[in-house]
């Protein structure tokens, strides 16, 4: 199992440096596409299905769908090749290292590290499967965040409407 | 589930889950892919009072092998002018998420204990979903990798095609999900065989002893079967790659064994549908009247191998009775104009799916 995980963990991360370094968007998109099954696969291998699955539904098969849709149909040309910045260089470096120190500093004191965590199933209590368990959540103690965040999604649509209706004046 | 027998038996369930991916994938799914096209030919033919092919083999059922010879033996030309990466890749991309789905389809009940589905997640339908909106990809790059004009028509249709009709088989499935209140396959499956299936419930409580739920579920019916006749790019929605207008849409320019795992994916994908549809409305691998099915909680190695046997039987029949029926439609209709078919998507299934997720909700609110 262990052996799976840096599998995908490899598969997320040169994905994402994939859509860095490349100069071709498209390629760069798809290299996004292959991080996030990367992360997909780790969700999934955390018990967390339901996280995994939307992860690729949503993720990896609507959005980044329409980002290739656009970059093919607006033609995108391919990225010129720039002298790369010694400073943005460094700049990068310490805030990755910066944030791989504080990740490590909060891992170590809450001791969440140290030995394997329970299962999902069995964290729950009640034998719950991640699913039910998220959808009792969301409809019990979540209910309110759930309208507002729907309310502001249908406001979002209904303003793309708006903006993309041409003959408006 | 115990902890420690989880870990004793890593090594048994990896090994029973290789066993079952061969036998259901390999030995299975693939030669019913061969087999439906011979019958797509053969039954393509007798409705055109035509012979078809039945010179290779009884019945020309060796047509499929010959085929498959054929593509081998041909020039796998490489135009000069393509993408080559993309356009390598793209064949691929599109063959294995339509062999991927398989995983969460229960194809029998049990055979010697040993669960007959290969993964038995509490996700799958969604995961079927998840994994089958990545086969946009193999036709979307196939297009453009192409690098002309007819293979990139087909596949900006084909996204578009398909993110559209994502959205009414999504939806479509709510109120079933809703009435089993279950997403695992093989419990809906189990519920059906008890109580009667989705769209036959005649015996047992019969959809929660209401025939007023059948309503919502033929509606769901409809839209399930027409949307996954658009996402499998079959007629009459076969729009991406229609030969009168795209000379043949995204495979243009694609020719031997590249061009046959494009034509291998979208009879893979057919099959899988069909699967679906076979597991989601008609019961999966149960026998009518509650014949032979299991009690519901009952425990994999309760079940008699021979009663196991018939399930699989029974589900590989179902799903050739669909598969007829996709190929049946197919030389029935004609193809649709791509405005029809973008208003049918966004216009009519997209709000029918959303009306009938509230009157599945409204039927099992007041029966409650």
């Amino acid at each position: 199992m262990t052996i799976l995980f840096y599998i995908f963990a490899a598969i997320a991360i040169f994905g994402g440096i994939g859509v860095v370094v490349y100069k071709n968007p498209v390629t760069s998109a798809f290299s996004m596409v292959f991080s996030f099954l990367g992360l997909a696969a780790l969700f999934i291998q955390l018990d967390a299905y339901l996280v995994g699955t939307l992860q690729i539904l949503v993720y990896a098969g609507a959005i980044m769908v329409l980002f290739l849709f656009i970059i093919m149909l607006l033609d995108v040309p391919q990225e010129e090749k720039r002298s790369f910045p010694l400073t943005a260089g460094v700049g990068a470096l310490a805030v990755g290292l910066g944030l791989i120190v504080a990740l490590m500093i909060v891992l170590k004191k809450s001791g969440v590290g140290e030995g394997t965590l329970p299962k999902l199933e069995a964290a729950s209590g009640k034998g719950l499967t991640d699913i039910h368990k998220i959808g009792e959540l969301l409809f019990s103690t979540y209910w309110f965040p759930i309208q507002i965040v729907g309310l502001l999604l249908l406001v979002a649509t209904i303003g793309v409407v708006v903006l993309s209706r041409k003959e408006l004046r | 589930m115990d902890l420690d027998i989880l870990a004793v038996s890593t090594l048994h369930i990896t090994i029973a889950a290789a066993i079952k991916v061969v036998a259901f994938v390999f030995l299975t799914i693939l030669p019913l892919v061969a087999l439906s096209v011979w019958a797509e030919r053969r039954v393509s033919a007798a409705m055109q009072d035509r012979v078809g092919p039945n010179r290779v083999g009884p019945l020309g059922l060796l047509q499929p092998v010959a085929d498959g010879i054929k593509f081998l033996l041909k020039e796998d030309f490489t135009p000069k002018h393509v993408r080559k990466g993309f356009f390598w890749l793209a064949p691929a991309l599109t063959m294995v998420p339509s062999l991927l789905t398989c995983a969460v389809i229960p194809f029998g009940s049990s055979l010697f204990g040993e669960k007959m589905v290969i993964a038995d997640l509490d996700v799958g339908p969604l995961f079927v979903f998840a994994i089958a909106s990545l086969t946009v990809y193999g036709i979307v790059l196939a297009g453009w990798a192409s690098n002309s004009k007819y293979p990139f028509l087909g596949g900006v249709r084909s996204t578009s095609q398909m993110i559209s009709y994502e959205i009414s088989l999504g939806l479509s499935i709510v109120p079933l999900i809703m009435i089993y209140g279950e997403l695992n396959l093989g419990r809906i499956v189990q519920d059906q065989a008890v109580n009667g299936w989705a769209m036959l419930p005649l015996w047992g409580e019969g959809l929660g002893k209401n025939l007023l739920l059948w309503i919502p579920v033929t509606i769901s019916f409809v839209i399930f079967t027409t949307s996954m006749f658009a996402e499998t790019n079959r007629l009459p929605f076969d729009l991406p790659e229609c030969e009168t207008e795209l000379v043949a849409g995204y495979h243009t320019e694609y020719s031997s064994m590249k061009f046959a795992l494009f034509f291998l994916g979208e009879y893979a994908a057919m099959i899988i549908g069909s699967g679906l549809a076979v597991t989601l409305f008609f019961g999966g691998w149960s026998l009518p009247f509650g014949w032979l099915a299991p009690e519901t909680g009952a425990a994999a190695a309760d079940i008699p191998w021979w009663h196991g046997a018939i399930h699989i039987l029974t589900f590989f029949a179902k799903v050739i009775v669909f598969i007829l029926f996709f190929i049946a439609v197919r030389w029935t209709l004609p193809r649709f104009r791509y405005d029809q078919l973008m208003d049918l998507g966004w216009k009519v299934f997209f709000e029918l799916a959303i009306i009938n997720v509230i009157l599945t909700a409204i039927i099992l609110w007041v029966i409650k």
